[in-house]
């Protein structure tokens, strides 16, 4: 691998009063990767891809997304990310459209740009006849796959996806993973979060976390292979069982 | 570059909008509960005098006593109930509830008159309701006077200092003239904090509001894009409200209507920096529904001076009372529409007002921006 990182994070940690939600993080994310971050709940995923969205701040260590320090331009760096957060951060009360509209103005498209690509948008989906339905009367499943593709919309260098598939079922998982390597196949680097160890087959890398430390960081067949197990749910148990002894 | 940022802002106002159209439960808290409670206000809580039931013991029975009675029942605020014949009926009919007041006159009451001694007349009055029964003691004395000054002067019996009161601003003792301004702080207050709040928290619960913060909008924008909808239709609220006075009570509007609009500005603004600050506070839409309510629905009502009169309460309850925001506002709307006065009278609560906002609005900003900090 010879491209580029495009997230480096360097002696990152995080403390809320006594607890240590992440403890000395390292490690680096090559552009048009799909990385994903795994972990028990509470092993401090969540916080970690809040700092590296500019939603919390580190308490010490350094961060740099595109080059940037996020210490040091967080508004520059806002424009180049996408974020999609476990919850369906769309509006219900708003149609599909309205909510294209609504994040393409926050990020400075024209309502040309606004236009050509929600219906490009809407073709991918296959669903232009709910361009004018309000969100709550969308399925749970494609409200997902249209949450993801609104985050991606401005055509962000990165994307941040923060459990993205809680609560669905396993085919709309696979659809919605066929959205996210699409993405990275067009030079989108996809930072993800999961416990569904399944999905971290489908990332180029994986980053153990477990808690607050970085437990293993690899490609998912070298961690196999070095674990000497078939699936990442085995090396995950493997490692769960070793920060336990 | 500005442009852009400016498009960004809108596009955040055009959402808001979206969303307050179209929830029915918002745009009845905004343009209903006004008018319900200006109506209700105005009609139903009146403190205006007529109609006061009122019954006599007459021991005396004379020329003097009848025409006392005459008297009162001409004046228009009472409404005779019948004669008693003793004593221990009066507990009884003020038991009944439609009695209010009776007066007593003593068996040789006339005779007294006539010679120049002072007659008693009893007034017995049901204090369950003791500001009713200071109005009525009040009235039934005057009316009295007013009889024995004429008497006097018929019989040449020679003059006595009679003071003539006269009710400068509400010559009418209209109640309305209190209670539209009070409303309209305490409805302003309430929409505003509560509106703002409930809708900032709801993107919390709903997770919206983080995928907005993470984009390139300011915190400052964000706020802005969340208050500005609301500023606009308070503002025609508070216009409604203003027209309902004026229309349906005649609530007079004698100094100039600009300085009215803009302290109206100033006070909506206020209110929904309030809010936006309980939004940051509270962490579910109840919670900020609770807190609005509560927490400024009480002390708007019992301290502002809307119903109460801040000059009779105890020294630490008017402190308390000087931090409230209505009451400034209440003392503003009076000192313009009623009495005509102009900036040079009301700019001390103006200044207080603008302070607040600036405080309120800074701490929003603030607390807004380090709860992205942790």
């Amino acid at each position: 691998m010879s491209r580029e990182s495009i997230i480096e994070v360097e002696n990152l940690t995080k403390r809320f009063g006594r607890f240590t939600a992440n403890d000395n993080l390292t490690f680096e994310v090559r552009e048009g990767e799909v990385f994903g971050f795994l972990g028990a709940n509470g092993a401090g995923k969540t916080t970690a891809l809040r700092i590296l969205c500019g939603l919390s701040k580190p308490t010490s260590g350094t961060v740099r997304i595109a080059g940037l320090d996020a210490s040091h331009h967080p508004d520059r760096i806002k424009k180049v990310i996408g974020y999609m957060c476990q919850r369906f951060a769309l509006y219900e009360d708003l149609t599909v459209f309205e909510n294209i509209q609504l994040y393409g103005g926050i990020y400075g498209l024209t309502p040309r740009e606004i236009r050509s690509r929600s219906d490009e948008l809407l073709d991918k989906l296959s669903i232009t006849d709910l361009r004018n339905r309000l969100i709550r009367s969308v399925p749970l499943g494609w409200r997902q796959k249209l949450a993801f593709s609104i985050a991606v919309l401005h055509r962000p260098k990165i994307v941040f996806l923060d459990e993205p598939t809680g609560g669905v079922d396993p085919i709309a998982r696979r659809q919605f993973w066929d959205l996210i390597y699409d993405a990275a196949r067009s030079g989108m680097t996809v930072f993800v979060t999961t416990h569904y160890m399944d999905e971290a087959e489908y990332c180029d890398r994986v980053c153990i976390l477990s808690g607050g430390r970085i437990e293993a960081l690899g490609r998912p067949e070298d961690l196999k292979t070095t674990c000497q197990v078939d699936t990442m749910d085995e090396v995950f148990i493997r490692i769960a069982r070793k920060d336990q002894t | 570059m500005k442009r852009v940022g400016f498009k960004r802002f809108m596009s955040l106002v055009v959402k808001e909008f979206n969303h307050i159209f179209r929830d029915r439960r918002t745009m009845l808290i905004l343009f209903g509960i006004p008018i319900m409670q200006i109506l209700i206000f105005g009609y139903v809580v009146n403190s205006d005098f007529k109609n006061i039931g009122i019954s006599v013991l007459d021991r005396s029975n004379d020329t003097h006593s009848q025409r006392i009675m005459s008297k009162l029942m001409a004046s228009g605020y009472f409404h005779f109930r019948g004669n008693l014949q003793s004593d221990h009926e009066i507990e009884e009919t003020f038991r009944s509830g439609k009695v209010k007041a009776v007066l007593v006159f003593e068996s040789d009451f006339g005779a007294q008159f006539n010679s120049g001694e002072s007659p008693k007349i009893q007034i017995v009055t049901d204090a369950s309701d003791p500001n009713l029964a200071n109005t009525i003691v009040s009235y039934i004395r005057g009316i009295i006077n007013a009889y024995q000054l004429e008497a006097r002067n018929a019989t040449g019996m020679g003059l006595l200092v009679a003071p003539e009161p006269r009710m400068v601003f509400n010559e009418n003792l209209s109640s309305a003239f209190m209670f539209v301004p009070g409303t309209m702080a305490l409805i302003l207050m309430l929409i505003c904090a509560l509106l703002t709040s409930i809708s900032v928290t709801r993107e919390k619960e709903v997770g919206t509001l983080e995928v907005i913060l993470v984009s390139p909008l300011h915190p400052v924008q964000i706020i802005l894009g969340k208050v500005l909808p609301y500023i606009f239709l308070a503002f025609i609220n508070g216009l409604v409200i203003l027209l309902l006075g004026r229309i349906v009570f005649g609530l007079p509007i004698l100094g100039s209507p600009i300085l009215l609009l803009a302290e109206l500005l100033l006070y909506i603004s206020l209110a929904l920096s309030l809010g936006i600050l309980i939004s940051t506070i509270a962490k579910s839409q109840q919670s900020a529904m609770f807190v609005s309510l509560f927490a400024l629905m009480l002390p708007t009502v019992l301290l502002s001076g809307f119903i109460f009169p801040i000059e009779n309460m105890p020294v630490i309850l008017q402190w308390a009372s000087a931090i409230l925001p209505p009451r400034y506002f209440i003392i503003i709307l009076k000192d313009i529409m009623l009495k005509g006065n102009g900036l040079a009278v009301v700019w001390p609560e103006t200044l207080i007002l603008a302070g607040m906002t600036v405080l309120l609005l800074f701490i929003a900003i603030k607390k807004f921006t380090i709860r992205l900090a942790i």
